[in-house]
């Protein structure tokens, strides 16, 4: 044998393995810790084993809390993605309207996540909100802190203001790279604005289209600050999504070992969805 | 198929041009014959592509009318003007198999499907991707994808005209040969109008009955390759075409003699030339380097391959002559210039001579 065994490489990878430690393997473990005992306070506890996983499959309030998330994803998606594509066309491609129109769309993306909720919060107020007032005042009953539909469409609507910019921004970059001779060819063949659309720019938006609803739905499905600062999850439960609902659970019941279940299991949902988008991406990559 | 007209088309891209230098395209006015092989030759940015937009109505003229048939098509749209064109990069709808992106076009006009499948399968055979009719069009190579721009351009039976822009700029060289033979059999078979615009000579003296030379928005000169390569009508012609270009010698002229320094060199005519700056142009083909002559100091020889270049020195000015394979250079080389090969110039345009 003469292969010589060099230790001190180790040495240069220890910086990131503490690293790694410290911001995630060791929260990760002390949460597994919790999952499986009970503590009534004082550092004493007791072993629970599948005990809270059990009870949160089976409870109610989280089935309900992840439905409500499903749907809030599914539907920010449906008008996000459409509308997002829908902008992105219409921009200029030339001229003096593309630095504008890009900066007008990255704006929402610049504002912090509390702050646009707090926005929002006060906008569509009924007593001093621009927008619940006018609302309120064109006749309609419109009051998100006691109507749950109110709620949903005030959250929906921020979210869509929130983030189709980065659809749009996506999209338009995927535009951009579409040389000038594919739709003087498809003039040429008698292409109509609809066959343009489907055969050239969707093609070449495919891609980072993936990218937007991976993006997006991740997003969405994580969705804490905005909607806890307009709504606090309610009107009741009607707005409580799994990491609010998981935030409560933990913090303000301080429940910790069914929130640390909780933690796990949403952990490993957001994990799978994660692999899921990741080997469609890596197939698609692999059959162009 | 149709003859193209185009009368006294100017064009600029400005929206308000003043000057003669604000125009690409300064005046064109030429008639391009049905079932005519053209090729429309020109360095960069001399207005051949703009031309051609012009041509397929991609580009609508700001001065000047365009006829096909006789008919006024100036102001119709490209669908409207019923014309093919093949660009530089090939243009496919990657989505779509082989067959569906010949059919594109016949499907947008709305033609009947058995209609639309045999003609297709006529345009597959044509082009010679029939065995790959359901294969993925992004999945082809470079020429294939060119193949199938063309095609789709082929399929309609009623197009007016064919127009290449540069259509073999990324196609590998020995596929070029290929594809550039094949399309001269296609034109030979069917009789398509067909323009090409290239800034490669070898393409466009190959390809074309015809060779349109444009320089800075104008024709300078339209001919058969042979014309082009005996009689440039300008000076740029002389330089643009022919490997290595003409030799052009300011010279000054003493009626059928012309005086290049010391040296006289007797015309095969006496040059009808008024006023202006005379030069004498002759192809490096017809400068003849032997013992007799002009005596001149050689400075380098080329050797590409099939012939040599003798790059020299006469008078104080640089010539080029060609000699071949198995020619040597004599040790005191002298050249003489073969009177059939001999053009005068004034202010850079051909003059004729008379006996």
């Amino acid at each position: 044998m003469d292969k010589t065994w060099n230790n001190k490489a180790w040495f240069l990878v220890l910086p990131v393995l503490v690293l790694v430690a410290f911001s995630a393997v060791i929260p990760l473990m002390t949460v597994v810790n919790y999952s499986v005992q009970d503590t009534f306070g004082n550092n004493v506890f007791f072993w629970a084993g599948t005990e809270w996983f059990e009870e949160l499959l089976h409870s109610d309030r989280f089935w309900e809390a992840m439905v409500r998330n499903l749907i809030f994803s599914f539907i920010i998606l449906a008008i996000e993605v459409p509308l997002g594509i829908f902008i992105a066309l219409n921009m200029p491609k030339k001229g003096w309207g593309v630095p504008v129109c890009l900066v007008l769309m990255a704006l929402p993306l610049l504002v912090p996540w509390n702050v646009v909720g707090t926005i929002w919060q006060v906008f569509g107020r009924n007593d001093i909100g621009l927008l619940g007032y006018y609302v309120n005042a064109l006749g309609i009953d419109y009051n998100y802190v006691q109507d749950p539909i109110d709620a949903w469409v005030t959250v929906i609507i921020m979210d869509v203001w929130h983030w189709t910019s980065l659809v749009v921004l996506l999209c338009y970059a995927g535009l951009v790279s579409i040389p000038d001779a594919f739709y003087q060819a498809a003039k040429i063949d008698g292409a109509s604005r609809w066959a343009v659309f489907r055969y050239i720019q969707l093609p070449k938006m495919q891609r980072v289209l993936l990218i937007a609803v991976l993006l997006r739905f991740m997003d969405s499905f994580m969705i804490y600050t905005e909607p806890f600062v307009v709504t606090g999850g309610g009107p009741g439960n009607s707005t409580t999504f799994l990491s609010i609902d998981l935030v409560k659970t933990a913090l303000g019941q301080f429940d910790l070992g069914p929130a640390a279940a909780m933690s796990l299991v949403y952990f490993l949902i957001i994990l799978l969805l994660s692999w899921v988008f990741y080997t469609v991406m890596t197939n698609y990559d692999a059959e162009r | 198929m149709a003859r193209i007209e185009v009368n006294h088309i100017r064009h600029s891209y400005l929206s308000n041009p003043q000057k003669d230098s604000d125009f690409a395209l300064k005046e064109v006015h030429h008639t391009f014959e049905d079932g005519g092989a053209y090729a429309l030759l020109g360095p960069s940015g001399c207005g051949k592509t703009t031309l051609l937009n012009i041509i397929s109505g991609l580009l609508h003229p700001s001065h000047g009318k365009l006829l096909f048939n006789g008919r006024d098509v100036t102001r119709l749209s490209t669908q409207e003007r019923n014309i093919a064109q093949v660009f530089q990069f090939p243009v496919i709808y990657d989505t779509m198999t082989v067959y569906d992106n010949l059919a594109f076009p016949l499907r947008n006009r709305r033609v009947p499907e058995a209609d639309v499948d045999r003609k297709v399968r006529e345009t597959l055979d044509m082009i010679d991707l029939a065995s790959m009719a359901n294969r993925k069009a992004r999945r082809l190579t470079a020429d294939q994808k060119q193949k199938i721009s063309l095609g789709r351009g082929l399929v309609r039976s009623d197009v007016n005209a064919i127009l290449f822009d540069e259509p073999l700029t990324v196609i590998d060289p020995h596929m070029k040969w290929v594809l550039r033979s094949q399309l001269k059999q296609l034109h030979r078979r069917f009789g398509y109008t067909m323009v090409y615009v290239t800034h490669d000579q070898t393409e466009a003296l190959t390809f074309a009955d015809r060779v349109v030379v444009m320089y800075d928005g104008e024709i300078v000169q339209i001919g058969t390759p042979a014309e082009l390569f005996e009689r440039p009508r300008h000076t740029f012609v002389g330089y643009f075409i022919g490997s290595p270009g003409m030799n052009v010698l300011p010279v000054a002229l003493e009626g059928s003699t012309a005086r290049l320094g010391a040296q006289r060199i007797e015309l095969p005519g006496v040059p009808k030339a008024e006023a202006g700056a005379v030069e004498l142009g002759i192809r490096p083909e017809y400068v003849r380097l032997g013992r007799e002559g002009m005596a001149v100091q050689v400075s380098k020889v080329e050797d590409v391959g099939r012939h040599k270049v003798v790059r020299a020195n006469l008078e104080g000015k640089e010539i080029a002559a060609v000699i071949g394979e198995d020619d040597e250079v004599p040790a005191e080389p002298k050249v003489r210039f073969d009177p059939a090969g001999i053009n005068i110039y004034a202010d850079s345009w051909r003059v004729e001579m008379g006996a």
